[in-house]
Formats: C-alpha cells, structure tokens, sequence
C-alpha cells in the first residue's frame, strides 16, 4: 500500500501521451454522468424566483439553505426517512439472518430433499419480480398486509440470491472447524452463530449493502404495498409530492439530495463493498 | 476373512462395531435431517408464500376472468391469450420493448467497456472516476425522475434549453412521441454505464499480467494485445453482462413509469410490464396483466436457460 502510494505521487510527472488523452476523456465524461446531480445540489440552494428563470441557469444567482430548512415542515419528509430506515434496515437484518440460516442448511447439513429444495431457490433467483407482482400483492392483501411494515418486510425476509450467495460462501469455510466445535459438544445454532457467521463479516457486508440499496431505493413495490401518506418511503414519497401537491422545486430538491445522501456517504467509506455488491449484482438482476 | 453368522449370541466384536458406527451415522443422519430443516424451513416458507405462490396463482389467473367483487370463479380456458395477441398496445409494448433493447443495451454495454478500458490503463484517480461513473447506480429512480422530469421540462428545464439552442426541434422531450422513448433510453444508459462499466473492469482486472507481457515480448501491439489478450479474456465477463442486460431490458420498468407515467405520449414509450402495471393495478384486470405476465416470464426464462447453458452457473467471485 505505502509503496503504490508513492509510486501514485509521482506519476503525474511520468504521464504517457495515451494517458493524459485518457484522463481528458474521462474527465469530460464524468461531468456529463455527473451533471444532474451538481445540478439537482445547485438547485436545492436556489430561491423559486431562480429556479423558474428564463434562460435557465445551473448555479444559483443567490444562495439561500430555506429549502433544507422548510423540507421539514412541507414535506413529511422525516417520516418518509424513518419509513425508508425500517423498512431497508428491517429487510436486510431479517434477510441477513434468515438467508444465513438456509445457507448454513444447505452447505453443511446433508438430508433427503436438499437438493430438489436448493434447485427451488435457484428457480426463485431467476424470476422476475414484476411478474408475480399482482398476485403477490393478491397474496399480501389476503393476508391482511396492505399499508403495514409487515406487509412491506416480510415478503422480503428472506432473498434468493442472498441464499445462494452465502451458501457458496459457507461452502469455501472449512469443515474441521465446525466438526471441531461439533465433538466439544457445540449446538448446531453456536456453531452457526459463534463459527460461521464470524467468519463471513465481508460477504455479509457485501450482501448488506445490496439489500439495503435495492430496498432504500426501491420504488415499485413500497409504491404497491403503501397507501398512506403515513406509510411511503422516500422514493415513493417524493415521487408522489412530485405528482401531486409541491409548489416549491428547490424543496424537492433538497429532499432528493437528502435521499441520496446516506448511500451516497456509505458508498465513499465502503466502495470496495459497494463495488464487490454490484458485481455480484449480475446474478441477480 | 470368514462369514460370521449374523446372530445375536454370534456376534463378533467387528460386526458389533460396524452395527454401533451404523447406528451413529444412522444418528448423525437423523440429527442432519432435523437441524437440515429446521434452519432451512423460515426461508422456505417465505420463499413459497411470496414467490412460488404468485408464480402458480399467475398461471391460474391468467385462466379466469377476474371478478372485483364476484366471488365466483369463472375459468375462460385460453381467452385472455387469444385477446393478448390481438390486443395492439400488446403488440406495441413488445415493439418498444425489443426497440429499446436494441438500443440501450449495445450502448451502455460498448461506452461502458470503453470506460473500463480507459480506466484500467492506470490512469490517476481512478477511485474518483469510478465513483463518478456510479452514482447514477446509486441513485433510486425516484430521484432520477425528479430530476430528469425537471432538466427536460420544456418550460424551465435547463437540458430542454440547451437542446433547443443546440437545434434540436423540441423542448418538451418527454411530452414529444418522438422524443420521448429516446430520452427515457439515454436516461437508462446513462443509469446503466456504471453497474456494466464495474463488471467489465472487475473482468478486465481478473486478466493476469503474464499473458499481455508473453505478447509483448513477441512484438505484439497495442492493437494485437487488445485483439488477441483483452477480448478473449474478456469474453465470459462481456456475455455474461450482455445477457444479464437483454434479461432486464425486458422487464425494464421504473424509469419509464416514472420518467412517462402510463405509457408516455401515445403510448410511444409504453414496455411489456409498465402493460401489465396498466392494465393489472391501474384497469385492475388482474387476469389479462397475469397472462402477460406468462408470456413475459416464458421469454426470460428462454434467455435464462441460454444463459445457464453459457455459463454452467458461474460461481460467485468474491
């Protein structure tokens, strides 16, 4: 690390002809994938006189923090904040538990129907979700789960490919070690809990970050599940002030950078999880 | 070795032991057997209420004609079929989707290779790049529609402003049938390039040093190492995300609800499952949407058995 850090301060002196193109195209290229969001920060500090000028200008002519201030106040925005937490957090410290469990059954117990079940997981990793979305929500309404944090969790308490993500994990842990634990005496729960799960700190990271940023973001199926302004989350929230009742822009703005904000700040400290959770990503989606 | 009669009062001490070791394997099974389900059994059920039911009530539905308030089936055999195929929006739906497939996935595939190519030739910053190039993953669609409906808004948008001066003859990109579908897939690869661009520079990474300095050595050139060493290597990687990427086209649905709600101007941006969220949730024709939905989940699990064949369920690489 020390020393391609020093090897990274003295390259700029050393750039090759090919690389300083590079570094031109590229640079250019992340200030157009980047523009909507300098945009959509440089119009949360406008004042609506500035918002709706003609021509339209990218930075404020005065800054002003009254939308950050008044957010509070016009949207329910706290409460679409405190829904989003339960419910993303409340997914993926169900599913981490419950797809961890299954994991651990199908990597080290052997049994008459562990095949024919793991093959049913693999069936559940490969469907669509929009395909099963209106009896799913048949399903939910049945069950009396409409509008309920139940209704928005439970269906999600367990995931697929979190299953068969962990179960390969699990399966690279050596076996002496819970065979170990096991002849000591050890209840399978103690070897899951105090063996396994210790030992698998990045790929339950990793698998974390993916079920919090698909529920944080997610905006289907909160949309489908909610029907109160007391229940949305934020995209489904925001979505629906954009539709119907918000007068003023630069709050709507505010309230997405806000919204952004929390993956946005995770992602700097945690890139590398971030990165590992999109590339497997691709097996899911 | 001799046969031992196999009586209780004959017993030799080996056939003793193999009885008791058979009885604790016997023991073991059962014992794996239990705590097998046992620590299985929550996801199960999970999985079998919310995903295996649906997919069964799916097939059902798509049989029936469904009733907001009859409480009485009716079984229609075929007719939501037979309706599916005749019905023109149906036909249209499947015309953009295929349209916009064509068009999103070869793009955000081919710009997002170049980014990893660029990236991967230890270029300064690349942390910064990278992070830049992904924030649109990041971003919920709800997001990117504010702000997307709001650049693109004929009246105060600043990208509709830019475009106008730049001569193209609309403001109003989403409202405009021409324009609309265009918009919502340079959105989408604008979404995409990044979640693609990380795949492929992972696979461009994976490519060991020693087979572009055995090319070196025999004089290739950057061209013959790229033709030769980056795209043979890189080619599981570059199947494995242009399947990934046909198979969600095809379901592609937040941002173009969100960007165009119900289908856009003229139903010109309308795909096969903002059809079925129309008809399903919105006319609350449960029945029909479902029987879309078959059609729909027959064609990605074509894609997905292809994309089985090709990869032999790649395994996780953490």
């Amino acid at each position: 690390m020390e020393s391609t850090g020093v090897r990274h301060l003295s390259l700029p002196f050393k750039l090759s002809a090919l690389q300083v193109i590079l570094i031109l195209v590229l640079t250019v290229a992340a200030i157009v994938v980047v523009f909507p969001f300098v945009w959509m920060v440089f119009t949360s500090f406008k004042y609506e006189s500035d918002v709706f000028s003609w021509p339209p200008r990218l930075v404020p002519t005065q800054w002003t923090t009254d939308a950050y201030r008044n957010i509070w106040s016009q949207i329910p925005f706290e409460l679409f904040f405190r829904n989003s937490l339960i419910f993303a957090g409340g997914v993926t410290l169900i599913s981490l538990f419950l797809d961890s469990l299954a994991a651990y059954s199908f990597s080290r117990f052997d049994y008459p129907g562990r095949d024919a079940f793991f093959i049913l997981v693999l069936i559940a990793l490969m469907l669509p979700f929009q395909v099963t979305f209106i009896p799913l929500y048949i399903t939910v309404q049945k069950l009396g789960l409409l509008n309920t944090f139940g209704g928005l969790i439970i269906p999600r308490a367990t995931n697929a490919f979190g299953i068969f993500m962990l179960r390969q994990f699990f399966s690279g842990i050596p076996r002496e070690l819970d065979d170990a634990a096991r002849i000591d005496g050890a209840s399978e729960f103690y070897i899951y809990a105090r063996i396994i799960m210790p030992l698998s700190g990045p790929a339950l990271a990793t698998l974390g970050i993916f079920h919090f940023m698909y529920n944080w973001n997610d905006f289907l199926w909160p949309m489908l599940i909610t029907k109160t302004t007391e229940m949305r989350t934020l995209p489904a929230g925001l979505a629906l002030f954009m539709g119907e009742h918000v007068i003023d822009n630069a709050l709507l703005m505010a309230g997405a950078t806000l919204a952004l904000l929390p993956l946005f700040i995770a992602f700097l400290f945690a890139q590398k999880y971030f990165v590992q959770s999109i590339v497997m990503t691709g097996l899911k989606e | 070795m001799t046969q031992h009669p196999l009586t209780v009062e004959n017993r030799t001490v080996p056939d003793r032991l193999r009885l008791a070791a058979n009885g604790i394997v016997h023991a073991v099974k059962r014992r794996e057997t239990r705590y097998g389900y046992l620590f299985m059994l929550p996801s199960m059920i999970t999985l079998s209420v919310f995903v295996f039911w649906p997919i069964v009530q799916s097939f059902i539905l798509s049989l029936q004609k469904w009733q907001l308030n009859g409480k009485e089936t009716v079984w229609v055999g075929f007719d939501n079929y037979r309706r599916l195929f005749e019905d023109v929006r149906v036909q249209g739906a499947f015309t953009n989707t295929l349209q916009y497939t064509a068009v999103v996935v070869p793009a955000s595939l081919i710009i997002a290779l170049l980014l990893a190519l660029a990236l991967n030739e230890r270029v300064p910053g690349r942390t910064i790049f990278r992070a830049a190039f992904f924030l649109p993953v990041i971003a919920s669609f709800a997001i990117i529609a504010i702000v997307w409906r709001f650049l693109l808004n004929p009246d105060i948008g600043l990208l509709a402003y830019w475009s106008s001066q730049a001569g193209i003859p609309t403001r109003a990109w989403l409202r405009d049938v021409r324009y609309a579908m265009p918009a919502v897939m340079i959105i989408s690869i604008w979404k995409n390039l990044g979640f693609n661009m990380v795949i492929l520079l992972a696979g461009l990474q994976g490519i060991p040093d020693v087979y572009y300095e055995a090319a070196k050595v025999d004089g290739a050139s950057r061209w013959a190492r790229f033709r030769h060493v980056t795209m043979p290597m890189l080619r599981p990687t570059w199947t494995f995300v242009l399947i990934i990427s046909i198979i969600s086209s095809f379901q592609v649905f937040d941002q173009v609800w969100v960007l165009t709600p119900r289908g856009g101007p003229l139903h010109s941006t309308e795909t096969i499952v903002t059809y079925i969220y129309y008809q399903g949730i919105e006319l609350l024709d449960i029945s029909y949407a479902a029987s879309i939905g078959v059609i729909l989940f027959a064609i990605v699990l074509v894609l997905t058995l292809v994309q089985l064949r090709l990869f032999r369920f790649r395994e996780v690489d953490l």
